[in-house]
Parts: C-alpha cells; structure tokens; sequence
C-alpha cells in the first residue's frame, strides 16, 4: 500500500496527507525522518492533499501535537482517522 | 571536506559572485548610476527609491543597509553616485573599508551627464579589474548562506523548509556561516527559537526583538496576530499560527543559534545567527545580503519568483503543481519528499550540491530570469 499521509515526530497526535484521502479509507502513513515503519488509520472524513489526520483520539481540550510541539488544542473530542482543522483545533496562543 | 571556488576579496571574505557595482546614494542618483550601467559592460545599477531626509534609527539603516551592500564580498569594486558629497562620500568611505576599489562622484556642480561621464571612465577600470580577478577553492566555511522562505504552503513545512534546515545543519558542521530572520512569522513558535539561543544574552535580546515588533502591531492597532494563518494558508491545511511558525522553523533544522542581529548588521563571525528582518521577500534578503549574506535559499509552496542583483537566490519547492507551473523559477525540486521517493537527507545532498554549484558560479533561476529585488526597509517616514 502507498503512503499517503507522512508524520514529522514520533509522538505526533496527527500526520500530513501527500496525496487526496477518501473517507473510509483505510491508509497507511510514514515518518518523515524515517521511511522503515508506518501507521495505518482508516479515514473518517475526505482528506485533502496537505490536510491533518488524527493518528491518536485526543479529548475535548486536549493538546495536539505536530512536529513534537502542542500546535493548539482541541474544541472537541477527536477520533483516530478524523480530519483535524479550524473545526475541531484552536491555537492556545490568542484564544480566538 | 567540502570546498567551493569563489572569490577571495582583499578583507578576507569570500565571494560567489564578481560585480562592478554602481550604487546610487540617493534616489535622485539612480538615473546616472543607471546610464553608467548601460554605458559601461559588465556593470550593474542598484537603484532604490530613498537616501534623502532620512533621521535617526531609519537613518542608520539605511547607510547600514547601503554600506553593507556594497561590503557584499559578491561585489569586486563599486561606483558611488550621490546628489551632494558628504553622504556620498560616507557611503563610498564605508565600503572602502574592505580594501576593494571605490570611487565616488558628486552630480552637484557637475550635473548628470559630466557626472556620468567620470563614473564611466571609472567604472571601466573597474571592470578591467574585476575581469581579470580568479575564483580559487576554499573551504567551505568560508560560506555565509542566508535562508527565507515565501509564499509557504503545507509542502513547505514537510518538504522545502526541513530540506534547508537539514543542509542547515551540515554547513553549521562545517564551520560555516547562515543568516536567518523573519520576525513576524515565528509568531508562535518565538519560544522555541528563543529556546535554541545558545547564551541567555542572545535569548534577551531574541525576546526583546519579538516584543518589539508584537508591540508595534499592538500600536498600529491591527490585528495581524488574528489573521493569521491567512485564508489561504488554512484552505491548504494549515490551522494554528504555531503549525505556521514551526513550518517556517523547519529552515534551522535542530541546530542553535549564536546570535541575535539589527537589521543589516554585519555577521560577526561563523555559526548560526537570527538577523531582525521583516518577512516580505525581497526587503529580508536585501538586508541578509547587507549583513554578508553571499547566497541565499529560498524554500517556497505557492511560487515566489523572487531574486536579488547582490547575492544569487536559489528556489526549491515541494508543491508538485508549483514546480511543473512554474518550472522556470525553481533551481531544485523536492516534490520527491512527498512522493516518498527520496529522503529527507537525498533532498539536502540535491540542495546543497546546487548550493555548491551556485557558489562556483552557475547562475539560479532567478539570475537567469533578470530578479535584481533590491528593497531598503524603511522604518518610518522622512522629515
């Protein structure tokens, strides 16, 4: 199978799509430092090309992690293989 | 070891490039300096729009912008011309410093075209000169790299950026020396770079930096820090401002950082230093290639065309719809990252094998296409 989502850090709560992702899709991702192991996740939604995918569910207020930093928090409960975005992620840093 | 072959100037310094330059003052000089440059093969006019009734702290960039420009080791010699002799004088005597050949010409009770005339004949030896001056090979250390990225895109966080940031680190390994800045867009991600300063004085004077610019935007009442990521960063994926900043700080890989630079101010020795700059393009590079900058990487998403007449630009994209539309403008093509038929260390040995071949001579994209951006920051208005 093709991988068509790359993760930057060990740990991250998401990965980046490489190619367009349909939901009910079951899709398989790599690390971007490293190609020898991969993530499987089954799509909840349709992901563009360049779009987030949630590799862990993350809680309501829960922080996301991408390049092995917090890049905001969630305003809801997330599940693996979800289209995370403006939707269901904030920034913590302006509370807008 | 890595070497690459380029100019050695009587300072010292090494250059990738051989101009004569001729550097107008004032924006009333960019006409003779221009004339000279069509008179005279193998010359090259830098205008710009100021140099006239500027004060204190904008003042000071601008001859520091100016001066350093012309510091630039990519420049062999370099004609002064202003509209009246003192500040003219200041700008050639500061550029004299380096030991390369300056002369300078007065327009007031000359007028243009005598003016142009003793600049020609000048500008003519200068470039007997510089023809005759020879690359040699020299280590890589001697490099000085600037790095900014533009028009950023979510293939620049994934591919172009951590590209750079990874041939960021080789050339730190080597002793080299890279310029990195962007103060509004590390909004977000100011922790982190604050983080990688290598001494508590280079942290203070980071945060005092950023505090500075967050307080301006605080004074002209925009609300810059609410807009961003922009419309168009969030339809491509983007979603925090954090996500925004760490993409762009992929450009420094894992490395630290020495120092902590004004704009324009010359870099004081090798290593990894942030230089206060704004984020528009061609203003940041221009003040890189002030603080001796002698080639500059220029990771994009969307397809920023920029380039600058000092120091060669060199573009590399991720974005597989930029690099098969707008192919001309981008010297080395990562896309391979996200296709996930090259890593991220065969992307790094493609760029700075370009950014050696650069360095000996070949000229980028942006050369080739005619990009002279030569932008001065202004700071505010003149009196």
């Amino acid at each position: 199978m093709a991988y068509k989502f790359l993760i930057h850090e060990p740990g991250d709560a998401v990965g980046v799509a490489v190619s367009d992702i349909q939901a009910g899709e079951k899709v398989a991702g790599t690390y971007l430092h490293d190609h020898s192991q991969s993530v499987e996740v089954v799509a909840r939604q349709d992901i563009p090309l360049g779009h987030k995918i949630a590799l862990a569910a993350v809680p309501d207020k829960g922080k996301v992690v991408k390049y092995g930093v917090v890049i905001g928090a969630a305003t809801k409960p997330i599940a693996v293989g979800e289209h995370v975005h403006v939707h269901n992620l904030k920034s913590l840093r302006w509370g807008k | 070891m890595k070497t690459f072959w380029g100019y050695r100037r009587a300072n010292g310094k090494v250059g990738a490039r051989n101009h004569v330059a001729i550097i107008p003052l004032d924006d009333l000089s960019n006409a003779a300096a221009v004339a000279v440059s069509h008179v005279i093969q193998g010359t090259m006019a830098l205008p710009h729009p100021y140099g006239r009734l500027q004060f204190g702290a904008d003042l000071e960039l601008f001859f520091r912008t100016m001066i350093g420009t012309g510091r630039n080791p990519n420049i062999a010699a370099a004609v002064v011309i202003g509209i009246e002799p003192n500040w003219t004088r200041k700008l050639a005597e500061g550029i004299a410093e380096t030991g390369k050949p300056v002369a300078w010409f007065a327009i007031e009770r000359s007028g243009d075209l005598a003016t142009i005339e003793k600049a020609s004949r000048q500008a003519k030896e200068f470039v007997h000169y510089a023809s005759e001056l020879r690359r040699e090979e020299v280590a890589l250390s001697e490099l000085v790299v600037s790095i900014k990225c533009g028009e950023s895109d979510t293939t620049s966080g994934l591919a172009a950026n951590p590209t750079v940031g990874r041939v960021v680190e080789r050339l730190l390994a080597a002793n080299a020396t890279v310029i990195f800045g962007e103060t509004t867009e590390l909004t977000g991600g100011e922790d982190i770079v604050a983080g990688r300063m290598k001494t508590p004085a280079a942290r203070e004077h980071f945060l005092k930096v950023f505090d500075n610019y967050a307080r301006l935007i605080e004074q002209e009442g925009a609300d810059l820090l609410g807009s961003q990521p922009t419309q168009g960063n969030i339809i491509g994926g983007l979603t925090t401002i954090e996500e925004k900043a760490l993409g762009n700080i992929q450009k420094i890989g894992r490395a630290q950082v020495d120092g902590v630079l004004e704009p324009a101010e010359a870099v004081p020795g090798k290593g990894l230093y942030f230089m206060d700059s704004s984020s528009a393009a061609a203003e940041a590079v221009t003040l890189y290639a002030a603080g001796g900058a002698v080639v500059h990487l220029f990771p994009t998403g969307q397809g920023n065309v920029i380039g600058n007449p000092v120091i060669p630009v060199i573009k590399l994209s991720g974005n597989p719809i930029t690099v098969s539309t707008m192919a001309e403008h981008i010297d080395v093509d990562v896309t391979g990252l996200l296709a996930l038929t090259k890593t991220l260390d065969q992307a790094a040995d493609d760029l700075l094998d370009m950014l050696l071949r650069t360095a000996n001579g070949r000229y980028t994209a942006a050369e080739v296409l005619g990009h002279k951006e030569f932008v001065l920051t202004k700071l505010f208005r003149s009196a």
